[in-house]
């Protein structure tokens, strides 16, 4: 087939998202694929699903209505309203209205008309109809035959395999998200055995690396973040939760476990420290310390917080649409909305204000070390009350002194005394409040005659007092070193949940609303029993839950493709687009619940298929039929995201340290970039020594400022749950890879390399670090630009060798003082242009 | 064209702005309905503007923390006979309160204690004991004295002001317009936020980056900060020991390894990089004069004071939004800090109007003098207003107040809005708004509508909808407040 045939073909098969005015191609119309979107569009705003906001009592998103109305009268378009309406021209007729700033195409309006024609079937919309498991042949892989499917009714081929390098590196930045070394790439380069890439693609899957970057998806899509998000931004502890989800990747746990301990961690039979940290997920959500907020307000917005999380990282569905009124498009309710909502009731946590510490995360030996010095806080405690009577009764007699004797007996109010200030005024203040009778004195005030008398009178016991100080001290130093999570406890006394008329907090007059599962969905029975967390999250990994093996396995898709198979990952409603392959995103679903939700299975699956070993290269006509690569003839190339951009710049240079988890870290950032954080001021301390090369994923999140340089590459804030990142190309990045300490850094750190491991002539040194970075030879013409780069940059800095001594000064790894400052620094521009390769930081 | 001819041209422009004339102003007029070349929006939005805008280009002046209306602008004379009665139950008619003062066991009315009188022809009253220098400019104003919010704590009433909606994570109106109309100046970003330190710190509000996002908007048009302290841009410096003539050939370099990749493989995103590149020197080259104000003439010292020599003061900010707006930056977002006065409006007031009153007074003047005042819109305002009732203790001579949503006063000058006007009226007590409301999704659609976008029409496709700045709700251009 031509190239020019396959253009036509596509654009027909692009339906609706296409405005050409040319017939649709001999096709039937479907409806999810053609009608549906249209109507969705333009029409269901006001003839939707929403009643309160439905016009002239009609609705055509339910086929009965429609053609009762007769708005659409099956076969005759002609006499059918609808058609009527949308041809005419007359502004009071015609629809959308014009005031809608609705406007339906022509092929729109023969979309319809063609299809009223036909009969006018409706279908279900597709996400909520259970997948259908296309028939693959035995030892053929499901996503070649299915793209390879609607390639032949589209006159396409596959692209030929992408060559090693390549697939190497694709695998390695998809799985590991760190580039090969050039032995690795060589060995697999190397490898005659047939099943060299299995091979490769199983040890990667191994790798303690793939569950860090599987994680950074997920982070995104529940916003994870290390502080609160509203106003103040404080920090809060969740950090084991990162580190749960990278070792709930790497141990492969089934995806429906991985989902109950999320949701249900705390509710689960088998609950332990674990899966509780799991449960960390309920706490993700925004919440504030702002003075003067109110806490009706706030309990509002966590419970529409959680359920659009849901929405978003589960089911695909916009639910936040439903907050105040019905959905617009989908069937979700606002009792689904509050219903879903009621399911988080039983969360305790303080709605305003700070929040707790969370529990303790500790390893069993750190739990051994915690008992031992309570046990020795214990003992200390025990012997300390013991001789408490003594202490009170010394504490009493000199309290009846001072009332006798005045501030006379206080040394620090003598006369001639050389007590300071400061102490002279504590000794004042405890007089006064040991004049006052005990009863009228509050705890605090009791306290501080407590201790001042302890520590500044008393001269018994003392050792008695050192000891349990010293206990309390010991115990509370190592608790402040052990790792904390907020996670999820119920509570027996669950908060109200009502529906809030148009999303108004401050209307309690909506219904009392128990949990209850989106009335539009296939529900379990359950005996009218109170539904719990646990019920949610099992219904939503049950296999008759449509929508959640979708939702995951297109926004796996993407990873791996760059782009969803339905491309909007956080909608599969009418809204949504319905996916390019069907049946490629039912099977993935099918195969993905089929196979016990195991995602290695599925990761395998899709990297083991010819479609994702395909060459990224495309013709000019390719990429003109196909710009977005939406049907899989070849594979797409992309910069990587934010994090990554990081790690291979450490990685090549060599100065990434390659620890998994633990708190989050603080990166080299811009002074004054917090400057405006308050509540309380904030001075950022970026790390020193190893925790300053973590992998980008570690990056501490400020979510009202996120670190500057994983902005410029769109990491998400993690305010709201984000299913998919954009992918700009802008000014900033390019600042950041020239300017940012980091890269700086590395580029000298890349540079030593050169010189201390490379070879010793300069053309084989630039092959050389070429191959560190790029993992392939350098072509003559680079070698040029390159050597010219050296030349010049050379003679600059043996001219100013204190220049030399400033760029060798960024960053605080040592630098290697056996090494010429010059040789050092032009080197280091080298390294420098090539980090800020597009080639290194796209994976192609 | 090549980096370098580019870098010569830009030469020539600051020989231009050293002559302190301004070519950009002409540019902005013939690029005024075409796409305009910009380094981050370079993409107009889906359509341009929907018809010819009055104002080219926004200098928002965002007061952190609500300053109060009745202490400023919202004259109340008959509140001297209430002094320390309680506000009539009529009067608040079940109005939530903050959690800060809902606790009170009275809401005794604080009588302003500032000297008020009438400014200009338009006969605006107005605190003249503080604005004196202001008041000058009555007639250029327009005053709007009836703004009204649902929002009544500091973080979701600014992102509602700013974003249209209390929920935050919406493009603010700074990005609106940078996808709407871009940049005139390829050497700068279409949206710049600077933040002016006042000069008494006692209660800032937190300002969190996220006002200045572009939310669901592309991320090139989320605003840019410049900073008065280090990079004046983030990363805009080279690192210490490359100088300039290194950084150029280093990116030339660089730019040309690129070149070969697209060669290879066509990689259409390996030609937008090299551009970013080329736009990231170009700024750099031209940031470093745009931040030089010593080459400003005495009468600009003279104009804006001589705090305006200072680097982060309100008077500097204001200054630099002048030459941002010079040189064709689309929406310049100012914020001025410490406006939140919930105790000693006597003490905290004088510091925080003298900040503002006579840069604001320059900034109009200034741009007038520049023929700039009729195409450049300047809004300033809080994120809501005060109550009339005082929390904390109350004397003649000092109180607090709290925050409050139903009524409080901006005001608009320049670029389409109608000077001398006076819009809207409260109750006796500034309580409660008695004629000609403006929500903030109404002063939206103004604001749109003087930048040439129909606020129905100017939308952008999100989770399925057709997204807007003026969200659901019915929002209304205000025509009196037009020109």
């Amino acid at each position: 087939m031509t190239m020019r045939r396959l253009f036509l073909v596509v654009l027909g098969c692009a339906a609706a998202s296409v405005s050409a005015a040319e017939p649709i191609a001999e096709k039937t119309i479907d409806f999810n694929r053609d009608v549906q979107p249209i109507l969705s569009n333009n029409c269901f705003f006001c003839h939707g699903p929403d009643a309160n906001h439905r016009e002239a009592d009609l609705r055509l998103d339910v086929r009965d209505e429609a053609v009762g109305g007769e708005a659409i009268v099956p076969g005759k378009p002609e006499v059918s309203h609808l058609v009527n309406r949308i041809m005419s021209t007359d502004p009071d007729e015609q629809m959308p209205p014009p005031e809608s700033n609705k406007h339906l195409t022509d092929r729109e309006k023969q979309i319809l008309k063609q299809w009223i024609a036909e009969g006018a079937e409706y279908q279900e919309h597709w996400s909520y109809v259970a997948p259908v498991k296309a028939e693959i042949p035995a030892g053929q892989n499901g996503v070649d035959v299915l793209i390879q499917q609607r390639h032949k009714s589209l006159g396409l081929e596959f692209s030929p395999q992408a060559d090693r390098r390549v697939l190497i590196r694709r695998l390695y930045s998809d799985l590991l998200g760190l580039p090969p070394t050039p032995e690795e790439v060589q060995a697999f380069v190397d490898d005659q055995s047939p099943d060299a890439y299995a091979k490769l693609v199983e040890r990667l899957l191994a790798s303690p690396h793939y569950g860090e970057r599987m994680a950074i998806g997920w982070l995104d899509v529940v916003r994870y973040a290390d502080t609160i998000g509203y106003h103040s931004d404080t920090p809060r502890n969740v950090w084991p939760y990162r580190d749960w989800v990278i070792r709930s990747f790497n141990e492969n746990k089934p995806f429906d476990r991985f989902t109950l301990e999320q949701i249900a961690g705390d509710l689960l039979p088998d609950a332990d420290q674990e899966t509780k940290v799991g449960s960390a997920f309920n706490r993700l959500l925004l919440s504030t310390e702002e003075g003067g907020a109110q806490a009706k307000d706030y309990e509002s917005r966590m419970l529409t917080d959680r359920v659009r999380a849901i929405g978003t990282v589960w089911l695909g569905q916009t639910t936040g649409c439903a907050q105040c009124h019905d959905h617009k498009f989908d069937p979700i309710s606002t009792r689904d909305f509050y219903a879903l909502g009621a399911f988080f009731a039983d969360i305790q946590e303080p709605i305003l204000g700070r929040r707790e510490d969370g529990m303790l995360v500790t390893t069993p030996e750190e739990q051994a070390k915690l008992a031992a010095l309570d046990a020795t806080l214990a003992e200390t405690r025990g012997k300390f009350n013991a001789i408490l009577p003594q202490l009170q009764a010394a504490q009493n007699q000199w309290e009846e002194d001072v009332v006798r004797a005045g501030t006379a007996i206080f040394e620090e109010l003598a006369e001639g005394s050389q007590a300071s200030a400061g102490d002279k005024k504590t000794a004042e203040q405890i007089f006064a409040l040991v004049k006052k009778a005990d009863k009228d004195r509050n705890s605090r005030e009791r306290d501080q005659i407590q201790s001042y008398f302890r520590s500044k009178v008393c001269s018994q016991h003392k050792e008695e007092q050192a000891a349990l100080a010293k206990a309390e001290q010991e115990r509370k130093a190592y608790y402040d070193t052990l790792a904390k999570c907020l996670v999820s406890i119920s509570s027996s006394n669950p908060r109200t949940v009502r529906i809030l008329p148009r999303g108004n907090w401050m209307d309690e007059s909506g219904e009392v609303m128990q949990p209850a599962l989106p009335h539009y969905l296939p529900q379990p029975e359950t005996d009218g029993r109170k539904l719990t967390r646990l019920d949610l999250a099992q219904w939503l990994v049950s296999r008759e839950n449509p929508l959640t093996a979708r939702t995951v396995m297109n926004r796996l898709w993407k990873q791996f493709f760059g782009i969803g198979l339905s491309k909007v990952l956080d909608d599969l409603g009418a809204q949504g687009e319905p996916p390019v392959n069907g049946p490629l995103l039912d099977w993935l679903a099918c195969e993905f619940m089929d196979s016990g939700w195991d995602f290695k299975h599925m990761v395998r699956t899709i990297v083991m298929s010819q479609a994702y070993q395909q060459s990224s290269i495309a013709s000019a006509e390719l990429l003109a039929a196909d710009p977005q690569n939406r049907e899989c003839a070849r594979q797409s190339a992309f910069r990587v995201d934010a994090e990554l951009v990081r790690d291979n710049a450490l990685a090549v240079s060599g100065l990434l340290v390659n620890r998994i988890g633990g708190p989050s870290v603080k990166p080299y950032q811009p002074e004054g970039y917090w400057e405006n954080l308050n509540f309380p001021v904030r001075t950022y301390v970026a790390d020193s020594g190893e925790n300053q090369y973590r992998r980008g994923l570690y990056t501490w999140w400020q979510r009202s400022f996120l670190h500057p340089s994983m902005l410029a590459f769109d990491a998400p804030s993690r305010e709201e749950c984000a299913a998919e990142r954009n992918r700009s190309n802008i000014p900033q990045q390019a600042l950041v890879l020239l300017n940012d300490p980091t890269y700086v850094e590395s580029a000298r750190a890349l540079a030593t390399r050169i010189l201390n491991e490379g070879p010793a002539a300069t053309p084989e040194r630039i092959q050389w670090v070429w191959n560190q970075v790029l993992q392939r030879n350098a072509r003559p013409e680079e070698v040029q630009i390159v050597e010219q780069l050296l030349t010049q940059h050379a003679k600059t800095y043996q001219q100013a060798p204190e220049s030399a001594a400033a760029l060798l000064g960024v960053g605080g790894a040592p630098v290697d003082e056996q090494l010429d400052k010059a040789e050092l620094a032009t080197w280091t521009h080298v390294a420098r242009v090539l980090l800020n390769l597009h080639e290194t930081v796209t994976r192609s | 064209m090549s980096l370098f001819e580019n870098f010569s041209e830009l030469q020539t422009r600051r020989q231009f702005f050293a002559g302190g004339r301004s070519i950009v102003g002409s540019a902005a007029l013939a690029s005024l309905l075409g796409p305009a070349s910009s380094l981050f929006g370079s993409e107009a939005g889906p359509s341009g503007p929907h018809f010819a805008p009055q104002a080219k280009r926004v200098i928002y002046l965002h007061m952190v923390g609500g300053p109060a209306q009745m202490d400023l602008f919202d004259y109340k004379p008959g509140m001297q006979d209430w002094y320390d009665k309680d506000l009539p139950e009529s009067i608040r008619n079940g109005q939530r309160l903050t959690t800060m003062t809902s606790g009170q066991a009275r809401f005794p009315v604080a009588p302003s204690k500032f000297k008020f009188s009438q400014a200009g022809e338009c006969g605006m009253w107005m605190n003249t004991e503080l604005l004196p220098n202001l008041a000058q400019k009555a007639d250029k104003i327009c005053w709007m004295r009836s703004l009204n919010t649902e929002a009544i704590n500091h973080e979701p009433a600014i992102a509602a002001l700013q974003t249209g909606n209390q929920v935050t994570g919406r493009p603010c109106l700074g990005s609106w317009a940078s996808y709407g109309l871009g940049a005139d100046n390829e050497n700068l970003p279409a949206f710049v936020v600077l933040v002016a330190v006042p000069s008494n710190r006692d209660q800032e509000q937190a300002i969190s980056g996220r006002l200045w996002s572009a939310g669901y908007l592309p991320g090139k048009h989320a605003g840019v900060s410049f900073r008065s302290k280090g990079d004046p841009i983030l990363y805009i410096n080279n690192p210490p020991g490359v100088p300039q003539a290194l950084r150029q050939r280093s990116i030339e370099g660089l730019n040309q390894l690129n070149n070969i990749n697209f060669q290879q493989f066509g990689d259409p995103e390996t030609q937008t990089r090299i551009q970013q590149y080329e736009m990231a020197f170009r700024m750099q080259a031209s940031v470093p004069e745009l931040t030089d104000i010593t080459q400003e003439s005495k009468h600009t010292f003279e104009l804006y004071g001589e705090e305006a020599a200072k680097p982060g003061t309100f008077a500097n900010t204001v200054l630099m939004t002048r030459r941002l707006a010079e040189r064709g930056v689309r929406f310049i977002q100012v914020y001025h800090n410490n406006w939140d006065h919930h105790s000693n409006v006597a003490g905290r007031m004088p510091s925080q109007c003298k900040d503002i009153d006579r840069p604001c007074y320059a900034l109009l003047e200034d741009l007038e003098q520049r023929g700039m005042l009729d195409d450049t819109l300047v809004i300033w305002g809080g994120e809501f207003g005060r109550t009339i009732y005082t929390q904390g203790k109350l004397s003649r001579e000092n109180y607090g107040r709290d925050h409050h949503p139903r009524c409080f006063t901006m005001w608009m000058a320049g670029g389409g809005a109608k000077g001398g006007t006076i819009y809207g009226e409260t109750d006796d007590f500034s309580y409660n708004i008695v004629k000609d409301p403006v929500h903030i999704r109404d002063f939206h659609a103004t604001i749109l509508h003087l930048l040439g976008f129909d606020h129905e029409r100017f939308t952008y496709k999100y989770q399925g909808l057709e997204q807007k700045l003026t969200g659901v709700l019915p929002a209304h251009v205000i025509n009196e407040l037009i020109v």
